[in-house]
C-alpha cells in the first residue's frame, strides 16, 4: 500500500525512535507515575502504526511481521500468567513475591514491573496487528468481491 | 484444596493463549489442548461436589481491601454444568467443525468462553465479575460470528450490539453501588447496605443500582422484553456454540448473576425496603419470558429457532422459581415454601443446561448428516439415524415435562411452591404453558423425528461417534436426574440452594 | 449534581443514536458514546473538589490525605476502557464484513431474519 509525502516521511523518521523510548519510559516507571503497561502498550504500538501510515504496508510489516507479532501477542499473556502462577511460592496466586527496594526507585515494586512488560507487549502487538488487519482488508475484500462478480 | 478453585480460571485461560500462538506451526494444536484442558476441568468440577466453601484471596491481601475467589455450593452447581457441557461441546466440535476454516482460532476463542463463565462464577467482587463477564460475552459474541455467512454476521452483529448495551448498563450500576458503599467487595457491599439502608423506605441509589442490574443481567439471561437477540444469535451460531450459549452462557452470565447479586448483596431474603420490589420484577419478567417465549416457538419451522424460543421459555420457568422463592421470603411469608421454590429452580437450570445442550448438539448432528434444518423438508430421523433419534426423543420428553425424566420433576416442584406461596393465578399460566411447550414439542417430533423418511434425509447416515457420544452421554443425564434424585439432589442441589436461603451467610463466609 | 445529570444526558444521547440511526456505524458510533459516559460516571464518582493527586509521600499530615481524590474509579475506568477497544475493534470489522456481503451500511436492508 502507498505511504503518504516526502514531509510526513522524513518527520516520521526522526520521531518514531522517540516515541518508541517514551512508550517503554512509560511503561517501566507504571509504578510511579499514570500509565503503566497498557498506555504504554498502546503508545509503542502508535509508533508502528505511525510507520504503517507514512511508509505503507511493506516498510512496516518488514520491521514487524505478522508471525512476530502473534508470537509476542501470545507470550505476552503467557508471561503474565506465568508471573501469576510465581505467586504461589507466597502461598496466594498474584502475590507479590520479588524485592522490593526503596521506595520512589525503578526497582521498587517486585512483580509489578514484570506484569507491566509483559501486558505492554501484549497490548502493543495486538493493537497493531488489529490495525493491519483493518487497513489491508480492503484490498483483500475488492479482490474478492471481484472474483464473486459482485463488483 | 485452597489453590484449586482459581485454577479454573487459570488453565483454560493459558489454554486460549496457547492455542492460538501453536496453531500456527501446528494445525491440530487447538483440538488436542481444547480436549485436554477442558477434560481436565471437567474432572475437577464433579470432584468439587460436597467440598466445604473455599474463599481464596488473591495476591494474600485480605478482603475487603483484596480480591477474593469464592466458591460455595451455587458455585459448584454451576461449574458443574459449565465445565462437563463445556467438555461435551469440545467433543462434539471436533468432528463437527472440520467444515470451517481458522480452527485454532476457534478454539481458543471456546477457551476463553469457558474461563470467562468460570470466572463469573467464582468471583467474590463485583467489579471482577463484570471484567469475566465481558471476556465470555465477547468470546460468544466472535463465535456466533465464527462462519461469516450473511446470516450468522447479522445475528452475531444484533447480538453485539444488545450484549454492549447490557454491559454499560451493569458497569453504570456497579459505579453506583460503589458510590454508596465505598468498596467492591459483594460481602462488604452486602455488609453496607443492611447497616446503612436497613430500614425504612426504599434508598433510590440502591434501587436505581437494583434495576439497573436486573436490566443488564436480564438481557445476558434473555428474559423478555430483554430478549431480541437470542432468536437470531442461537440459530445462527455453529450447533456446539449454540448448545453452549443456550445450554450454560445464558445461565452463567445471566442467572447465577442474578441470583449472586440479589441475594447476597442485595440481600433479598431478609426483607428489606427494596426487596418486594425487586421480587416483584423478577416475577414479572419470568411470566412475560414463559409466556411470550412458549408462544412465539409454536410457529416456528426453523428447527434451531423452534429450539431458541424455546429456552426463552425455560429461562422463565427458572426466574419463576427464583422469584417466588425471593418474593416470599421478602414478604416474611413460610420459609419452606421459598426454599421448595429456588430448588426447583436450580435443579430446572441444571436439568435444561443438559436438554438444551443435547437438543442443539443433535440438531447440529442432524444438519451435518442432511445439510438442512427446514422442519418442512425433514422427516422420519429416527430410521436412517437411529441413535440421534432416541436421544432427541428422550430430550424432547424431558424438556416438555413427561414422567419420569428430569423435565417433569423440576416444574412439578415450581408449580407446587408456586401454589403454596399463594399466586394459583400465575401456577394457571405457567401449567397453561407447560401444554403449550408439550404442543410443540410433539410439532418437533412429529416433522423431524418420526414419520417417513423422506428429501435430504433420504441418502443421511448416522452421525460420526465422536458426535454421537456426548448426545448419548447428555441423554443419560436427562434420564439420571430425574431417576436418581435423591443422590443428587443432596449433594448438589441443596448447598445451592442453602446459598441462596441464607442470603446473609455469604458476608460471614468470606469477611469471617 | 448537575455534573450527574449531564452523564445521564449523555448516556441517553448514545442510546438515541443506537436506536434511531439506520447505518450501522452510526450505531457502533452510538455505543461508544455510551461508553464514555459510564467511564465519565466512574471517574466523576471519585472527584473531590479541590482534590490532589493519591500519592503519599513520606511525612503527609492527616489533612493532605483527606484531599486525596479516590484511585480505585480510575483503575477501574482503565480496565473499562480496553475492554470497549476490544469491543468496538469487533465491532467496526463486523462492520466491513457486512458491508462486503451486502454492498451497503443501511440496516434496514441487511436485516433479513424475521419471525
Amino acid at each position: 500500500m502507498k505511504g503518504m509525502t516526502l514531509i510526513v516521511r522524513t518527520v516520521t523518521d526522526f520521531v518514531v525512535g522517540f516515541i518508541v523510548v517514551f512508550g517503554a519510559y512509560i511503561v517501566l516507571y507504571g509504578h510511579l507515575t499514570p500509565g503503566g503497561g497498557f498506555a504504554g502498550g498502546v503508545i509503542v504500538a502508535c509508533a508502528f502504526i505511525l510507520l504503517l501510515l507514512a511508509h505503507g504496508g511493506d516498510v512496516a510489516y518488514s520491521k514487524l511481521p505478522e508471525r512476530v507479532g502473534h508470537l509476542l501477542d501470545s507470550s505476552g499473556a503467557l508471561a503474565f500468567l506465568a508471573i501469576a502462577w510465581f505467586g504461589l511460592i507466597g502461598g496466594y496466586f498474584f502475590m507479590n513475591v520479588l524485592g522490593k527496594g526503596e521506595p520512589f526507585h525503578l526497582f521498587s515494586s517486585g512483580s509489578i514491573l514484570a506484569y507491566n512488560i509483559a501486558i505492554a507487549f501484549k497490548v502493543g502487538s495486538s493493537l497493531f496487528l488489529v490495525f493491519a488487519a483493518l487497513a489491508t482488508f480492503r484490498r483483500r475484500s475488492f479482490r474478492a468481491m471481484i472474483e464473486d462478480e459482485l463488483l | 484444596m485452597n489453590n484449586v478453585v482459581p485454577l479454573f480460571v487459570a488453565l483454560p485461560l493459558g489454554a486460549a493463549f496457547i492455542i492460538p500462538l501453536l496453531g500456527h506451526w501446528w494445525k491440530k494444536s487447538g483440538e488436542v489442548f481444547a480436549t485436554a484442558v477442558s477434560a481436565v476441568l471437567a474432572v475437577m468440577a464433579i470432584l468439587q461436589i460436597g467440598a466445604p466453601a473455599v474463599v481464596h484471596h488473591m495476591g494474600g491481601w485480605a478482603p475487603p481491601v483484596g480480591i477474593a475467589v469464592v466458591s460455595d455450593g451455587l458455585s459448584v452447581l454451576l461449574l458443574i454444568a459449565i465445565n462437563v457441557v463445556g467438555f461435551l461441546c469440545v467433543l462434539f466440535s471436533l468432528r463437527y467443525m472440520t467444515a470451517y476454516t481458522g480452527l485454532p482460532k476457534y478454539y481458543g476463542l471456546f477457551m476463553l468462553m469457558v474461563a470467562g463463565m468460570n470466572g463469573v462464577v467464582v468471583s467474590g467482587d463485583l467489579f471482577n465479575l463484570f471484567v469475566f463477564l465481558e471476556i465470555a460475552s465477547i468470546a460468544s459474541y466472535a463465535l456466533v460470528a465464527f462462519g461469516v455467512d450473511a446470516d450468522e454476521l447479522e445475528a452475531g452483529f444484533k447480538y453485539l450490539i444488545l450484549g454492549s448495551v447490557a454491559s454499560v448498563m451493569i458497569l453504570f450500576a456497579v459505579g453506583t453501588l460503589y458510590a454508596v458503599t465505598g468498596s467492591l467487595n459483594m460481602a462488604d457491599v452486602a455488609r453496607e447496605i443492611a447497616t446503612k439502608f436497613g430500614g425504612g423506605r426504599p434508598n433510590p441509589a440502591v434501587l436505581l443500582a437494583a434495576g439497573f442490574f436486573l436490566m443488564g443481567f436480564g438481557l445476558k439471561a434473555a428474559l423478555v422484553p430483554f430478549h431480541a437477540w437470542l432468536p437470531d444469535a442461537h440459530p445462527s451460531a455453529p450447533a456446539p456454540i449454540s448448545a453452549m450459549l443456550s445450554g450454560v452462557v445464558i445461565k452463567s452470565l445471566g442467572i447465577y448473576a442474578i441470583c449472586r447479586v440479589f441475594f447476597n448483596v442485595f440481600a433479598v431474603a431478609s426483607g428489606g425496603p427494596s426487596a418486594v420490589i425487586i421480587a416483584n420484577g423478577m416475577i414479572a419478567f419470568a411470566i412475560l419470558s414463559i409466556v411470550i417465549g412458549g408462544l412465539l416457538a409454536v410457529g416456528q419451522w426453523d428447527l434451531k429457532r423452534l429450539l431458541a424460543y424455546s429456552s426463552i421459555g425455560q429461562i422463565g420457568y427458572v426466574m419463576l422459581g427464583i422469584g417466588v422463592g425471593a418474593r416470599v421470603l421478602a414478604t416474611g411469608g413460610v420459609r419452606s415454601v421459598a426454599a421448595l421454590a429456588i430448588l426447583g429452580g436450580l435443579f430446572h437450570l441444571i436439568n435444561h443446561a443438559a436438554f438444551k445442550s443435547l437438543l442443539f448438539l443433535s440438531s447440529g448432528a442432524i444438519q451435518h448428516s442432511t445439510g438442512t434444518r427446514n422442519m418442512k423438508v425433514l422427516g422420519g430421523i429416527k430410521e436412517r439415524m437411529p441413535v440421534t433419534g432416541m436421544t432427541t426423543n428422550l430430550a424432547a420428553l424431558s424438556i416438555a415435562g413427561v414422567p419420569p425424566f428430569s423435565g417433569f420433576w423440576s416444574k412439578l416442584i415450581i408449580l407446587v411452591a408456586v401454589v403454596k406461596a399463594g399466586h394459583p393465578a400465575i401456577a394457571g399460566i405457567a401449567i397453561a404453558m407447560a401444554f403449550v411447550t408439550l404442543v410443540y414439542y410433539i410439532k418437533l417430533q412429529r416433522e423431524v423425528i418420526f414419520g417417513e423418511a423422506r428429501g435430504p434425509v433420504m441418502d443421511a447416515r448416522e452421525a460420526p461417534a465422536l458426535m454421537t457420544v456426548p448426545l448419548v452421554i447428555l441423554a443419560v443425564v436427562c434420564v439420571g436426574f430425574g431417576l436418581l434424585y435423591p443422590v443428587i439432589g443432596d449433594r448438589i442441589l441443596e448447598p445451592a440452594r442453602d446459598v441462596l436461603l441464607n442470603g446473609a451467610e455469604y458476608v460471614k463466609l468470606v469477611l469471617g | 449534581m448537575t455534573v450527574y445529570f449531564l452523564c445521564a444526558v449523555l448516556l441517553t444521547m448514545g442510546l438515541y443514536c443506537l436506536v434511531a440511526k439506520k447505518n450501522i456505524v452510526k450505531k457502533v458510533i452510538g455505543v461508544c458514546i455510551m461508553d464514555y459516559a459510564v467511564n465519565l460516571y466512574l471517574i466523576i464518582i471519585g472527584y473531590k473538589k479541590g482534590g490532589i493527586a493519591p500519592i503519599v509521600e513520606p511525612g503527609m499530615s492527616a489533612e493532605t490525605l483527606e484531599k486525596f481524590v479516590d484511585p480505585l474509579p480510575q483503575a477501574l475506568v482503565l480496565t473499562s476502557i480496553v475492554i470497549g477497544l476490544g469491543v468496538l475493534a469487533l465491532m467496526v470489522s463486523m462492520c466491513i464484513r457486512l458491508y462486503e456481503r451486502h454492498g451497503t451500511f443501511d440496516m434496514s436492508q441487511i436485516s433479513k431474519l424475521r419471525g
